[in-house]
């Protein structure tokens, strides 16, 4: 079981890093989300899963009986997704903005730097 | 309740301004006023912290370990006050200042949201709340780069969110691996859990990647090149807030996590963090030597005054965090100030750019007085806040025999007053571009009226930051109180 998701993890991460390092806009958006996917699991994974009890406190128990799951993975997981999904939506809206100029290259997004070429002093310029 | 107040009066505040999003006077007016707010809930809790020691909140309804804990100590509550300082002057700054994003209805609630996220992250006392409160202050921003609504602000967005993105996984990831190390979330527990001879091995490697997490947010080498890429797009209210706060707030979180939680980091990390410090420094004072765009060249400057904090806590004694403390205040305050001046220059000689503007000394004296007075603390002359920043983390790098990182931050103080007196020579004496030129009569400079609330505010800001620096005593026997128990039961 560790080693399934191990090897899912690795997999996740892999292809994440790969997506995310191109100059793609789009791809670079869905690499990121894969990464996140891939660190959601890292999560999950830290804290042991193996026991498939809900974490139910039984009638008439006053706590929760040690053979079952850890719930709070679970929940910094479901926090860390709905964050993650945010701002996945944001990242695609702005993506989708800026890529009908540029056609999606990142390599293109220039505008808010000085011109590669810029001298290091010219002289008076137009206002 | 008093130390959830500075996080709560402001979610209140972004929540009443974001539904009065269409009454634009009465948004600025629940703004000005929730701003007003919270400085003074972060006043009362800082009083109430000095009288009464650590105040801490148990969310949840769980024994401790188990609660999400929200703690203010002398340190916490302290940059809680600074932040709500901060809020103020911006909010005050921003009535009556055009530029562009600065008349939309989404500002206000966004820069109420990124305060309170700042403060909330100066108040967890847990490494999961510190991740969620994080990334509010990463949407707060982003928010606040696109309402520009031009391409470069896109741009800006984009860099910022790629970078933001990738230093937020690291950081969940991270937290996720202490968290299934030690079994622990809360700072109490991890400070006791740490210790524990079975997780030598594993934990540094966690905490390591941990501090990654944390350096990338806070802009330091080689991770900042996202920090001049975007900054410099925001409107000056805005970009002095977010560069007076942002950067600082992970420097303060990992002065948190090293020298107060995992105080058994190894050397070796640390060691690696002073270098990384001197290379942060460098890097950041020699991109603003080559820059001649105002903004730019302070926000390379934000890059090399995070090298000072990262050295005073890589001196990993009570003596520097002393240090980082202090320089910790006097930057958040030198640096948020000299982006509202250079918002003024703005408006006075009509652009950014250091080559298109010029005579401002003649214009406006008061201006220029006002500029020197936050130059000289940035670069260090005394007595000025920068100079006894400064004095307190050199001291101490030179007791310990730090001789390279010592002179190292001492060239970048030198580099810092050229491209200082780079912006005064080019902005205040030399005689603007247009008058020069054929085409004089079409611009005279300075015409433009300044408003008063914004020069009223940045003299407020210059005021503090003179008196911080004339008399630095309590304020220096404040930080030595407040760091004492800092890096205790270190192994080196």
């Amino acid at each position: 079981m560790s080693l399934i998701l191990m090897l899912g993890i690795s997999l996740t991460v892999a292809a994440g890093v790969l997506l995310a390092l191109s100059r793609d806009l789009f791809r670079l958006i869905v690499g990121l989300a894969v990464l996140g996917s891939a660190t959601n699991l890292i999560v999950f994974m830290a804290a042991r899963p193996g026991s498939l009890i809900p974490p139910l406190i039984e009638a008439g128990a006053q706590q929760l009986s040690t053979a079952a799951a850890n719930p709070l993975p679970q929940a910094l997981v479901l926090t860390a997704i709905v964050i993650g999904f945010a701002l996945l939506c944001f990242a695609l809206v702005l993506g989708a903005w800026l890529a009908r100029d540029s056609g999606g290259d990142t390599d293109q997004l220039r505008d808010a730097e000085p011109a590669a070429t810029d001298p290091v002093k010219p002289p008076v310029l137009e206002p | 309740m008093l130390v959830l107040s500075p996080l709560l009066v402001p979610l209140i505040t972004a929540l009443l301004t974001a539904l009065l999003a269409r009454h634009a006077a009465m948004q600025t007016r629940v703004s000005v006023l929730g701003a007003a707010a919270q400085l003074i809930f972060a006043t009362m809790l800082l009083i109430e912290v000095t009288q009464g020691g650590r105040q801490s909140v148990a969310l949840g309804n769980w024994p401790l370990p188990y609660a999400i804990e929200f703690a203010a100590d002398a340190l916490s509550a302290a940059l809680v006050m600074i932040a709500a300082l901060l809020g103020f002057a911006t909010v005050l700054f921003s009535r009556h200042w055009n530029e562009a994003g600065m008349e939309t209805p989404g500002l206000q609630p966004l820069l109420h949201g990124l305060l309170a996220a700042t403060a909330a992250v100066f108040l967890a006392a847990d490494l999961f709340n510190l991740y969620v409160w994080f990334e509010l202050m990463l949407i707060s921003v982003l928010g606040l780069l696109v309402l520009g609504g031009k391409r470069q602000h896109g741009e800006a967005a984009f860099k910022y969110f790629a970078v933001s993105m990738l230093g937020t996984l690291l950081m969940l990831g991270a937290v996720g691996m202490i968290y299934g190390a030690t079994g622990h979330l809360n700072f109490s527990a991890l400070r006791a859990a740490a210790t524990q001879p079975a997780l030598a091995s594993a934990l540094p490697a966690y905490i390591g990647l941990l501090l990654l997490a944390v350096l990338l947010k806070a802009g330091a080498f080689p991770l900042f090149a996202w920090l001049p890429a975007s900054y410099h797009t925001l409107p000056a209210p805005v970009l002095a807030l977010v560069g007076g706060l942002l950067t600082k707030v992970a420097a303060y979180v990992l002065l948190r996590l090293l020298g107060d939680v995992f105080v058994a980091t190894p050397g070796l990390l640390i060691e690696a963090l002073g270098w990384l410090a001197l290379a942060t420094m460098l890097s950041g004072v020699l991109g603003a030597a080559y820059h001649w765009d105002l903004r730019r060249i302070l926000a390379f400057h934000i890059v090399s005054q995070i090298g000072y904090l990262l050295l005073g806590i890589a001196l990993a004694t009570p003596a520097g965090a002393a240090g980082t403390v202090f320089f910790l205040f006097h930057n958040i305050l030198v640096k948020a100030t000299l982006f509202l001046i250079a918002g003024l220059m703005w408006v006075s000689a009509g652009h950014y750019d250091l080559r298109r503007i010029g005579g401002l000394y003649q214009a406006r004296p008061l201006l220029a007085v006002l500029f020197l007075v936050s130059a000289f603390s940035l670069v260090g002359v005394p007595p000025t806040t920068g100079f006894w920043g400064k004095f307190l983390l050199l001291r101490e790098a030179f007791d310990q025999g730090r001789y390279v990182w010592g002179g190292g931050a001492l060239a970048v103080g030198l580099l810092t007053l050229y491209s200082m007196s780079k912006i005064w020579v080019e902005g205040f004496w030399k005689p603007h571009p247009m008058q020069q030129s054929d085409h004089g009569a079409q611009f005279q400079p300075a015409v433009a009226a300044l408003p008063v609330t914004a020069y009223a505010t940045v003299m407020l800001l210059s005021l503090v930051i003179l008196i911080m620096g004339i008399f630095p005593d309590p304020f220096i026997r404040y930080v030595d109180a407040a760091t004492a128990g800092f890096w205790t039961g270190a192994l080196r």
